[in-house]
């Protein structure tokens, strides 16, 4: 299968800290590809130096066949990489209408037109994504008025606003109740299908990991220990020692 | 700009008058970092741009004026009037920080901003109302009147000690940010407010007591700089944009970056004034403009994006 | 039009229209007066396309009034020049000191971005001040060549209606535009919006230019009004007093800021007559708003008729 996302040899450190050694990680076109490991293990931070929002010290980040190391995150966004967020990320004091309809905006180039009237753009297609996460009746609330399990499907609109072919989620269920999780991944799993969308995520709840995802990564203090099909992660001995075997009784 | 006169590099090639101008930069440079200290200090902290630090300079001054004048400038009266004004800026800042400025922590950055505006103009107008509209000297302290010989120059006694106690003050904060439990809460408090709370800390009383110190520092040079200048309404906008190019070159909360900000400055200023006369002010802010095109963040700053 | 802005269009040309008639009631006083408040009703709005929507706290506003100001009195007095190279070459003028300045203060956030708005401000103020050559120093630039047809006090008035109104309905399409939506994106989440793809420096920095361009305006016109600039309109209580403003009228409506120079400028005018300590009294009106309303007056009346028809 073709790779969309290549992740080579990235190394970076805060303040002598290696948050992520040597990592090299890629993703094929359509799969769902997670990324577990303990509390610190660098996830996020591999996200953001995917994302452009860090840059790499050493090692290259390549997307659709272009390298973008170093690229600032809204030109990557254009190329058609989009992620979420584990904290919730939304414009709290527009209404949930406005919060995608200015995604929509910038991927269509239009961020910086100062005389076209922002109101009549790109509602249809505005309406189609608030329905596509089922928000259409809250589309003239605020945003930062919503239940928390709303705002997360907000935030996957928006994400979904600008077209990707990859989508990163960070933690897409954290905080959600069971059921909320059920139907969050219900979701994001018939979005990615309908839009033949690759997923890299990190996630916690081990159900969805196992449940949902074509291929598994494990980092441990910066370090890809494993990376391989679901079933054989949980015969990996070096997964089972590190992660595994120690946060059956956390998680 | 005028040109450089050939009167000016006669001037400059004079080793007494370079060092005269050299002692002359750095004493500036300490007056500048005591109060720039303070600001750098509630900025690190509280993260509120306090306006009115300018104005409690200023305030400085005019205790230690009033002091001296109303003991007829006794022996000692000096050093009272730099005591009283520390001691007022403190209550003053009290006052202050818990009556009012202790409710807006949790408000946005343009709240607390205008806050400290709003008692730049109260406090600016009340001291107008109190001492007026005059020039006033503070004569220099008794003793401290005569020049010290160096061998083969003299150099005015009373700047010099203000070269002194501005390394005091610098050694002193680092010691007690450095060695102290109530330096570590202040570091603690500068890089991650959470954990304070986390750890069990009294935030308020931190908040507090980094207030009053910050402010009581200001009173303090404002009261050393009065023998340096003219004491006059006017005085708190000249310092307070000169804290601000001090803090902005050194970085956001750093003690030694303020250290070298404020030498940076007394350099800019003392020797700008011999080549480009008048343009002194503008030459700080290349010097800024230098800097932040070099480290956006300032010499020992950290990127605020990066930090997260 | 769209239904939803229905409304505002013509309440503006009812106000509009209203303003027409302030010389038929025969008062002088009236005239001046509604001239000036114009003047800083656009110095306002054009600081709330920063505060307002883009959230950049600048503290260094009047240095673009500023230099509006002496620009256009100086091109018209010193240079001869006429009123239509005069006007947008200091207009021009001051969107690139904006963009100059600008460029330094986007690349940091909140607390920099504050300071060295303001630190910017003063050295304008700092330069109009010694280079007494060409701005007149301390005593100020005085003796500007208005031109003639608008030499008269009416003619003025009307000339600044025109003027306000016209960068009024410009700063209202440019808030409202695609770029408007976008920048109260980027104010509410930064992050957020770089990554759907908007490039928030480039963003902020063209509302830092679009807000300089439009106090130049509202600059050019002050000192033709006053025929003169003088210093202390570059000075940083100036960039207070209309941040002051915006934030009595309300940072989150458009028309607040120009509310709040009404009724503060009138304020300021009134008070002046018995006491100079008018900073006294703008900082306490400042901590009252501070601590009772946040929202200023729009929000203050959204408020009460929020209660009003709860009540009916």
């Amino acid at each position: 299968m073709e790779t969309v996302l290549e992740i080579k040899q990235a190394y970076k450190a805060f303040d002598g800290f290696v948050a992520i050694n040597d990592v090299t990680i890629d993703l094929k076109r359509g799969e769902k590809h997670a990324i577990i490991g303990p509390n610190g293990a660098g996830k996020t931070t591999l996200f953001n130096l995917i994302t452009g929002h860090l840059k790499v010290d050493r090692g290259s980040v390549t997307f659709e066949g272009k390298e973008i190391t170093g690229t600032p995150p809204h030109r990557i966004v254009k190329l058609g990489l989009a992620r979420s967020f584990q904290r919730i990320n939304i414009y709290p004091r527009m209404t949930v209408f406005e919060n995608v309809q200015v995604a929509l905006i910038a991927r269509d180039g239009r961020s910086f037109h100062l005389f076209t009237l922002g109101h009549a753009l790109n509602r249809d297609e505005s309406a189609e994504l608030l329905a596509l996460v089922g928000l259409s009746a809250e589309a003239e609330e605020l945003a930062g008025e919503l239940a928390y399990g709303k705002q997360k499907q907000l935030e996957l609109a928006i994400s979904l606003a600008s077209h990707p072919s990859v989508l990163l989620l960070d933690e897409p269920t954290a905080g959600m109740s069971p059921p909320e999780t059920v139907e969050a991944i219900k979701l994001i799993e018939e979005i990615a299908e309908a839009r033949g969308l690759a997923l890299l995520f990190t996630e916690h709840d081990m159900g969805v990991v196992f449940g949902i995802s074509d291929r598994i990564s494990v980092l441990h203090h910066g370090e890809l220990i494993f990376s391989g099909a679901p079933d054989r992660v949980r015969e990996d001995p070096e997964v089972r020692r590190v992660y595994l075997g120690e946060s059956h009784g956390a998680a | 700009m005028p040109p450089i006169e050939g009167k000016t590099m006669s001037m400059l090639a004079n080793p007494t008058f370079l060092f005269y101008q050299f002692m002359n930069s750095i004493s500036l440079g300490m007056n500048i970092f005591i109060i720039a200290a303070g600001l750098s200090l509630i900025l690190g902290v509280l993260r509120v741009i306090n306006f009115a630090h300018g104005a409690f300079f200023m305030v400085g001054a005019y205790v230690c004026w009033s002091t001296v004048t109303y003991l007829d400038g006794a022996t000692g009266s000096f050093w009272l009037g730099v005591a009283a004004a520390a001691v007022v800026l403190g209550v003053v800042a009290f006052v202050i920080e818990r009556g009012l400025l202790h409710y807006l922590y949790g408000r946005e950055h343009l709240t607390q901003l205008l806050f400290t505006f709003a008692i730049v103009l109260v406090v600016g107008d009340l001291a107008k109302m109190i001492w007026g509209t005059d020039q006033y000297n503070v004569p220099y302290p008794h003793g401290l009147s005569g020049a010290v010989n160096f061998g083969f120059a003299l150099y005015p006694a009373y700047p010099l000690l203000l070269c002194a106690i501005g390394v005091v003050v610098a050694v002193g904060m680092w010691l007690v940010l450095s060695k102290t439990r109530w330096g570590r809460i202040i570091r603690a408090a500068t890089q991650d407010r959470e954990m304070l709370s986390a750890l069990g800390m009294n935030v308020p009383l931190v908040y507090t007591g980094v207030f009053v110190i910050g402010s009581a520092l200001a009173g303090l040079g404002g009261a050393l700089a009065a023998p340096r200048v003219a004491v006059s309404p006017g005085m708190d906008a000249t310092i307070i944009i000169e804290c601000f190019i001090v803090v902005i070159i050194g970085g956001l909360g750093s003690l030694w970056g303020s250290f070298l900000g404020a030498l940076a400055l007394g350099f800019v200023t003392m020797f700008g004034t011999v080549i480009f006369p008048d343009w002194e002010l503008v030459l700080a802010y290349v010097l800024m403009l230098g800097i932040l095109l070099w480290r956006p963040w300032g010499l020992f700053g950290v990127s605020e994006e990066e930090s997260h | 039009m769209q239904g939803k802005y229905k409304a505002t269009f013509w309440l503006s040309v009812v106000l509009v229209a209203l303003l027409l008639l302030v010389p038929a009631l025969g008062s002088k006083y009236l005239v001046d007066l509604t001239t000036e408040i114009m003047i800083y009703a656009l110095f306002a709005l054009s600081l709330n396309v920063l505060i307002g929507y883009s959230g950049n706290i600048s503290f260094g506003h009047a240095a673009y009034f500023a230099i509006g100001g002496y620009a256009c009195a100086i091109f018209l007095t010193t240079y001869e020049w006429p009123l239509i190279i005069s006007m947008p070459a200091a207009i021009v003028l001051a969107g690139l000191a904006a963009a100059f300045v600008g460029y330094f203060c986007i690349r940091l956030t909140d607390i920099y971005f504050s300071m060295l708005t303001l630190a910017f401000g003063m050295l304008v103020w700092a330069v109009a001040f010694k280079w007494r050559g060409v701005t007149g120093g301390d005593d100020g630039f005085v003796g500007v060549a208005v031109p003639e047809f608008i030499g008269d006090r009416y003619a003025f008035f009307y000339f600044t209606l025109t003027v306000v109104a016209l960068s009024t309905g410009l700063l209202w399409l440019i808030c409202h535009s695609a770029f408007g939506r976008t920048l109260v994106a980027v104010r509410e989440n930064r992050m957020r919006a770089s990554f759907v793809g908007v490039d928030t420096r480039r963003l902020r920095l063209t509302a830092f230019v679009v807000a300089g361009t439009f106090a130049g305006i509202a600059g050019s016109l002050f000192a033709m009004y006053n025929r003169g600039v003088y210093v202390e309109s570059a000075f940083w209580t100036e960039s207070g007093q209309v941040l002051i403003m915006t934030l009595l009228g309300g940072l989150y409506s458009f028309f607040g800021p120009a509310l709040g120079a009404a009724v503060l400028y009138t304020l300021q005018v009134g008070i002046n007559q018995y006491t100079e300590y008018w900073p006294v009294v703008l900082g306490t009106i400042l901590l009252i708003i501070i601590m009772f309303l946040p929202n200023g007056l729009v929000g203050l009346a959204q408020k009460i008729s929020a209660q009003f028809s709860r009540r009916t």
